[in-house]
């Protein structure tokens, strides 16, 4: 069985070429079925995210494989075809297998380690039509990429202004669950680490905007209440967040205004996250007791440490995924002499049977345990002549010179020549 | 020969006090390197308590230095029920350098031989461990209040390396403190009150008065916290000072004589 790789992505070509051949998942497993279905039953699987379309076959036929991977490709291009052929990859076997470790473990994405991939990896293979091969490749690159994750912090640190406001939140708080959030000012950016931070179990409670209406509107998708920036005093006495992005000229909680609300939390907790420029938050509340508070600036900061930290994580991550990688490799070479293996026992076992038929009529005059015994014996002479030799050829495929033991084998022990003659 | 034990578990604890200051550079390898460290020490100093508990007629740690080893490997102990999760290794900071200073102590003033042995009975045994178990609890609770301070400074200096340490949260922190405050009070109770009923007790001397007061003092933290919402950077003064009181004044009492 042979693997083959065609695709394109981000690396090389621009986004009007990417979204020419981008599907959707459904579209994907359809396409998946109607390339494995076609007289040559390949394996197929699509894979389709923003940042590429790959298209991964696997047949016995080694010749068609390729051209068929990169004629589909081509193929969702439409007219744009011809551009897309400079910029689209072709790789096999274990490049390809390799290749799709990475793309599992979030190395080849735009943001190493990021975390989306592994699960549109794990949709396109069982939406697809997996044989044999790339059922394995699959379920090795799905393993692969958790590895990477759990072994590495390829995937742990901030890679956004929102996922930053929420990992700052869970560092006070550990578990969001239930905490309660204030928004301030009914912007996209304030919307959407309020959506970051309500994924991870946070509520928000209250969205204070100058004019009522955007608050309505905001507050009725987050489930929450609406209230003019009037109000924003009296509910930092239960808030635990409060994520501020108006468009106000000058400061919106000053220091003066809200610490009596803030002292009479005894030093509970408080992160304020301030998104607008210029700053809504005064500086001075970082000075209450319990009080944390962090600008934008702060916060790209922290996105851009936490890009270099994935970047240094990725060292690691490279390596666990040449591991798998060399895993898969030891495992299809080891295809190619499954089949000596297995002519070999069948040719012991058959000299064994023909050997206890000859002697059946001597065999016959003994007790039935005895004949079992006789049976169970022979039975374990030749398992035990052959586990080394199967043993060290499983092992000496994964060398370069391995097809040629599965060669000697078949020559010494005459496989095979009894069809021919 | 069982001298001899205390060299590893000094290598191992004191690797680990480095790897954990090395660890603040956010790799994360060191803190497993400093977690092994803290294991195989705290192994070879289970084995060394052990020979010491075999070799002797009575309670082995009835001096000073021997009350400062089992006190060591209590505070360990008590680390390692959460040190071995990745996010609560830093908390080894505070811990470890802690418990190589209390061996080092131990091992000069004789504390790690099986030749000392003071043939008390089951009563003072029972009450001294009660006893260190309890101080070594709250040796534990100051060091993650320590640890709490640490991280609360550096997210209110908006210090960005402090997300890559993969520290516990402020919350997390302060809650394992409590905890193991609380645990130390419950352990105390109940080495005073061993001392109370098994020991012969003549009057209230120094000794007496301190650990009572030092009870006193973390049972008023523990009650001003739930009831009155000490929490936070006071709640883990609170917990540092203790420590800091328990550390000086009670060998003053204890060991001058």
């Amino acid at each position: 069985m042979r693997l083959a790789l065609a695709g394109v992505s981000h690396h090389q070509a621009p986004l009007e070429l990417r979204e020419r051949v981008a599907v959707d998942l459904e579209t994907a497993g359809a396409l998946a079925h109607e390339l494995s279905s076609a007289a040559a039953r390949h394996e197929t699987v699509v894979l389709s995210t923003c940042n590429r379309t790959e298209l991964y076959l696997a047949s016995e036929d080694e010749a068609a494989l390729a051209e068929l991977a990169d004629r589909a490709l081509l193929s969702l291009a439409g007219p744009a075809a011809e551009s897309l052929a400079p910029v689209a990859y072709r790789l096999a076997d274990e490049s390809a297998a390799l290749h799709l470790f990475r793309v599992a473990a979030g190395l080849d994405s735009m943001v190493p380690g990021e975390g989306e991939i592994l699960g549109q990896v794990r949709d396109a293979y069982e939406a697809g039509a997996p044989g044999p091969l790339l059922d394995r490749v699959f379920r090795m690159a799905l393993h692969a990429g958790r590895r990477a994750r759990v072994e590495t912090a390829i995937g742990e640190s901030p890679a956004s202004i929102p996922a930053a406001a929420a990992a700052l939140a869970q560092q006070v708080f550990e578990r969001l669950d239930g905490r309660r959030v204030v928004l301030v000012g009914a912007g996209r950016m304030s919307e959407l680490t309020a959506r970051n931070l309500r994924s991870r179990g946070a509520i928000v409670t209250v969205v204070l905007n100058r004019t009522l209406e955007r608050a309505e509107a905001l507050a009725r998708e987050l489930e929450a209440r609406a209230a003019t920036l009037d109000g924003l005093a009296g509910t930092l006495a239960d808030a635990d967040v409060v994520v501020s992005s108006t468009s106000a000229p000058g400061l919106v909680l000053v220091a003066d205004d809200v610490s009596a609300s803030v002292r009479a939390r005894r030093g509970r907790p408080l992160l304020f996250v301030d998104l607008a420029v210029p700053r809504d938050v005064d500086p001075a509340l970082a000075a209450l007791d319990g009080c944390f508070v962090y600008d934008l600036d702060d916060l790209e900061a922290i996105v851009s440490s936490s890009l270099a930290g994935r970047r240094s994580e990725a060292v690691e991550a490279e390596r666990i995924v040449t591991e798998e990688a060399e895993r898969f490799r030891a495992w299809q070479a080891s295809l190619a002499v499954v089949p000596a293996i297995a002519s070999l026992r069948a040719r012991a076992e058959e000299i064994r049977s023909a050997e206890l038929a000859r002697i059946e009529a001597r065999l016959g005059r003994l007790p039935e345990g005895d004949r079992d015994v006789v049976d169970t014996v022979t039975a374990q002479i030749v398992n035990k002549l052959l586990h080394l030799p199967t043993v060290r050829m499983k092992e000496a495929a994964v060398t370069p010179d391995g097809v040629l033991y599965a060669d000697v084998v078949r020559h010494l022990f005459g496989l095979g020549e009894e069809s021919e003659t | 020969m069982a001298e001899l034990l205390v060299l590893p578990v000094l290598i191992g604890y004191g690797e680990a006090a480095v790897a954990y200051a090395g660890e603040l550079r956010g790799s994360g390898r060191y803190g497993r390197i400093g977690i092994w460290g803290v294991r195989i020490g705290w192994l070879a100093q289970t084995a060394l308590l052990g020979v010491q508990a075999l070799s002797a007629d009575g309670f082995p740690w009835g001096t000073w230095a021997g009350a400062l080893n089992l006190l060591s490997w209590l505070i360990v102990s008590a680390y390692l029920i959460w040190g071995c999760k990745p996010r609560y290794r830093l908390v080894g900071l505070a811990v470890m350098p802690v418990a190589v200073g209390l061996l080092l102590l131990a091992w000069a003033g004789g504390g790690t031989g099986v030749e000392e042995s003071d043939g008390d009975g089951w009563a003072l045994a029972v009450h001294a461990a009660l006893m260190l178990a309890g101080f070594a609890s709250l040796l534990v609770a100051a060091a993650t209040a320590f640890l709490y301070l640490y991280e609360d400074r550096g997210l209110s200096r908006r210090d960005t390396r402090l997300l890559r340490l993969r520290l516990p949260s402020l919350e997390g922190l302060e809650r394992l403190s409590a905890r193991a405050a609380l645990a130390g009070l419950f352990l105390l109770s109940g080495g005073i009150l061993v001392g109370l009923a098994g020991l012969d007790v003549d009057g209230l001397d120094a000794a007496m008065t301190v650990t009572v007061a030092i009870w006193a003092f973390y049972g008023l933290a523990l009650l001003l916290r739930r009831e009155a919402g000490l929490q936070g950077r006071r709640f883990a003064w609170t917990l540092v000072a203790g420590a800091v009181l328990v550390a000086i004044v009670l060998p003053l009492t204890h060991f001058a004589a």
